[in-house]
């Protein structure tokens, strides 16, 4: 069974025999995954499968020790050549500021205010003048709902607020790809929606993102091919409706969805 | 009692300047050392890391008072030979520092780990990260340890007066020497020492004030 979208000539990220184990714990078994330009790719999956560790991988926040992961050709982390030897800092921080990140726990900077927070890459990564950055800042914390909240700190916004300043801090950036990991797992439920919109807002416009989520109806409507992630492999790969139409003959994918019955 | 005290006077501002300028070195070399070594210990690789445990734990484990006259008399067999003031000063710097070490991490450590990897998928490289992520949030658990550390440095500067070094400390006691009259001296002394000390502490208290804007 074939993984790789075939529609597409050189996929923006390009993942091939990806391995990693933390100590004797083998956690990725081999992962083979493409995202085209512009496609939105969720991926779902048992806790434990490797999904966090994937696209901490992706935004070389953890070493890998096997395989490639290329995002446009260039290979994430180490430096090409026959010898497998890490990118300076100076490089890493170049190609992880091409990924944009959004996290579980949000990781906002406290002692920044929500703009700051956005800012802080645009002025020291990207050498925008600050008068430039906050414009931007202010664009995107304006898209994502939060214009009355600029100069707040995240102490004082709700959990969805401060997930949407960690959207807005992300794409400000200007990333070639988005990468979420649960983003919105440590939300109370009744936040979850605005949250959601907003990367559904993302989604129509282009943005290229590879989404970790146990939102199933989420990723039925945001996703262009769902990616099921189990023991470190992909186990079962589609378009949403094929995927979570039961057209795809996995049991364990079977055995994970029926978890989810009501809500497919 | 007044004229006592008039008299000691001009003998303990030479005095106190001595004290001041011990702990101002002490405080600045070690905050440097400590500093860096404490982002070794934290961030460093193992080697790196090993040593300044190492260090930290055994400086740490000895008296001060030892690690003194370690250097002032031991040194010079390994044929390093300092001046009073400069082993004096050096002693307090080695010891110093290794409370500056567990200050930074103790600081550090109290930083959730998620603010690296923000900082790193922003983009920021390590330097950037330590100074504009780290460093900001750790400088609010570092302050308090470490102002009192400064206090500390103060009254050991006291110490420097065995090695014959003429500051507060020595300074009373010569004057003691020619005037045989203690009690005035000592109230002084300490009187001076308490407004030092209670003056960095109150320093302290506004600077913790200053950092109190991440609230948990
Ligand atoms: N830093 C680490 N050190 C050791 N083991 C780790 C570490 N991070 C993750 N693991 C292990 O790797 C495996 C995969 O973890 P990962 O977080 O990638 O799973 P996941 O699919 O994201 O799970 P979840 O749905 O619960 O978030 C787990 O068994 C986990 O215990
Ligand atoms: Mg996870």
């Amino acid at each position: 069974m074939s993984v790789l979208d075939p529609s597409s000539g050189t996929p923006l990220l390009r993942i091939r025999g990806l391995e990693k184990a933390y100590g004797q714990v083998t956690v990725l078994r081999g992962v083979d995954l493409d995202v085209a330009k512009g496609e939105v790719v969720t991926v779902i999956g048992p806790s434990g499968g490797g999904k966090t560790t994937l696209l901490r991988c992706v935004n070389f926040l953890e070493t890998y020790d096997k395989g490639s992961i290329r995002i446009d050709g260039e290979e994430v982390g180490y430096q090409d050549g026959p010898r497998r030897a890490m990118r300076s800092e100076r490089d890493l921080a170049r190609m992880r500021a091409e990924t944009g990140m959004v996290f579980q726990m949000f990781n906002l900077f406290p002692h920044l205010t929500a703009a700051e927070n956005v800012m802080l890459g645009l002025v020291k990564v990207r050498r925008k003048p600050k008068a430039e950055a906050r414009a931007i800042a202010e664009h995107w914390l304006r898209r994502v709902g939060l214009a009355e909240k600029l100069d707040r700190l995240p102490s004082e916004l709700s959990g969805g607020q401060q997930q949407r300043v960690g959207i807005a801090r992300a794409v400000a950036m200007d990333p070639k790809i988005l990468l979420l990991d649960e983003i919105t797992s440590a939300l109370d439920p009744e936040l979850v929606g605005e949250v959601l919109d907003v990367v559904l807002q993302l989604a129509s416009e282009g943005m290229t993102m590879l989404v970790v989520t146990h939102e199933i109806g989420f990723a039925r409507d945001v996703s262009n091919r769902v990616v099921f992630m189990a023991d470190g492999l992909i186990a079962a790969a589609g378009p949403p409706r094929e995927l979570f139409g039961g057209a795809i003959e996995v049991e364990r994918l079977r055995a994970f969805l029926s978890r989810f019955g009501a809500r497919v | 009692m007044l004229a006592a005290i008039l008299y000691a006077i001009p003998f303990l501002m030479q005095g106190l300047l001595t004290t001041i300028v011990v702990s101002l070195l002490v405080v600045v070399l070690s905050t440097a050392i400590g500093g860096l070594m404490g982002i070794g210990l934290v961030y460093g690789p193992a080697p790196v890391r090993w040593l300044v445990r190492g260090f930290s734990d055994i400086v740490r484990g000895i008296p001060i008072l030892v690690l003194i006259f370690f250097i002032y008399y031991g040194l010079p067999i390994a044929g390093l030979n300092l001046q009073p003031f400069s082993a004096a000063v050096l002693a307090l710097t080695v010891f110093k520092s290794a409370q500056v070490i567990e200050n930074v991490r103790g600081a550090i450590g109290s930083i959730p780990r998620g603010q690296m990897d923000a900082g790193k998928a922003v983009g920021l490289t390590f330097a950037q990260r330590l100074a504009y992520v780290i460093a900001p949030q750790a400088i609010r658990r570092f302050l308090p340890p470490w102002i009192n550390g400064v206090t500390d440095a103060v009254k050991g500067s006291a110490l420097v007066s065995l090695l014959g070094v003429t500051d507060l400390m020595h300074a009373m006691q010569q004057v003691i020497g020619r005037t045989y009259n203690a009690l005035p001296l000592y109230v002084l002394g300490a009187i001076i020492y308490f407004v030092i000390n209670y003056g960095l502490s109150a320093l302290s208290r506004m600077l913790e004030r200053r950092f109190s804007y991440i609230r948990e």
